[in-house]
């Protein structure tokens, strides 16, 4: 019994300092802002996810008689505890490859966001101030800043893409199961190539920026919003539409890329619009141009098969 | 235009081995590519030529012991199931 108790209370002293270093991370306070829902409904799923254990195993068991006998108290009180310290440290295992933290940041999104994005993606023509606002040297919050990048409209573009384009080859007679993993599994090898091609430009090109791997995942998946709506339209209204809606899109997102990308990795004078000579702005410049001229060959790439 | 993520694995294993058997002395010096080519600049810019070089020679010494055994267990693996 001793034994038992300091070696739980050795794990559990091991595992605080843990808890307290990925609260730390997501900021105390603004860990609990950056899941508050700013839609008015119910609290935010961070606080609701630490209550979910407890909740449902004290609701469940009140009104059974045959659990009062001790034993089956004392062995679903240890079953419980067993399973909270197995999730502890697959937590802890699984945050180790994949920084689950930071990804949280990605999805701090709200509806007004996720509109006004979507907006900004179709049409980013009259947006003025493209800068990220920082607070206390951490990236904002999505869901407070419109021009944070955030992996929510990439990750639901990709797979309503893979939807669409179902029911685009199902409109050719050419659907089966199989072919949507096909689909699924192509988009996502040449998401991967362009995110390692970016990478591998980034780096032979030497720019101090401050664009992690995430961010250009997330710059990447946007183009799947133009994609989707060009094969729509073309299902809709027939190949001229298609032609149009996206010849729409892919300028929309080379403006869009080229304004976003422009700020992060041009230096500050060649940003503001001014003319900087150099041979390294020069290269810089031409990087942007190709990241963002690379969105719209992509775009016709992917859906090109789709529209017969 | 059928990707699966096998043949970017391959694609992956292809390109690291092409990249890996790149040898200094025999090779990249007769190119201008060599050992001495590569330290240039030491201010902030040191130039794409450098970078390349840098990378080659990193993913010489990083990937060579773990190339060896994804090769051998390709070639195993290829042997066995075609």
């Amino acid at each position: 019994m001793d034994y038992t108790a300091t070696q739980s209370g050795f794990r559990q002293r091991k595992l605080q300092p843990n808890m307290r270093l990925r609260t730390n991370l997501v900021d105390g306070s603004e860990g609990s802002q950056l899941f508050e829902d700013t839609s008015g409904a119910a609290s935010g799923p961070q606080t609701g996810y630490s209550n979910q254990q407890p909740g449902p195993q004290a609701a469940g068991f009140p009104g059974q008689s045959i659990l009062s006998d001790p034993m089956s108290n004392l062995a679903m009180a240890y079953g419980s505890s067993l399973a909270s310290q197995g999730r502890e440290m697959v937590d802890k295992n699984l945050d180790r490859f994949i920084p689950i933290s930071k990804l949280k940041y990605y999805f701090a999104v709200d509806t007004v966001y996720v509109g006004k994005k979507l907006g900004l993606l179709v049409f980013p023509y009259m947006h003025e101030n493209w800068e990220v606002s920082y607070q206390q040297d951490t990236p904002v919050a999505p869901r407070i800043d419109v021009n944070a990048p955030d992996l929510y409209i990439p990750a639901m573009g990709f797979i309503t893409y893979i939807l669409v384009a179902g029911l685009a080859l199902g409109t050719q007679n050419k659907f089966s199961p199989e072919l949507l993993g096909v689909q699924a599994s192509s988009a996502l090898v040449w998401l991967i190539m362009e995110v390692l091609a970016v990478l591998l430009s980034l780096y032979l090109v030497t720019v101090n920026t401050d664009l992690t791997t995430i961010d250009l995942l997330a710059f990447s998946g946007y183009k799947y919003v133009g994609m989707i709506v060009g094969v729509v339209a073309g299902l809709l209204f027939g190949r001229p539409a298609y032609y149009l809606s996206l010849l729409w899109c892919c300028v929309a997102i080379f403006v869009f890329m080229i304004r976003t990308l422009r700020l992060k990795l041009l230096s500050e004078a060649a940003a503001e619009g001014r003319l900087v000579r150099g041979a390294r702005n020069q290269l810089r410049m031409y990087l942007t141009m190709s990241i963002a001229g690379a969105q719209p060959i992509f775009m016709y790439w992917l859906t090109y098969h789709l529209i017969r | 235009m059928a990707f699966t993520l096998y043949t970017l694995l391959q694609t992956a294993i292809l390109c690291t081995n092409a990249i890996a058997v790149l040898h200094e002395e025999r090779f990249l010096s007769k190119f201008g590519w060599g050992v001495d080519h590569g330290v240039g600049g030491f201010g902030d810019d040191p130039g794409i030529k450098a970078q390349i070089l840098t990378l080659i020679r990193s993913v010489r010494t990083v990937m060579r012991v773990p190339l060896i055994i994804v090769n051998s267990a390709c070639i195993v693996l290829l042997l066995l199931f075609g």
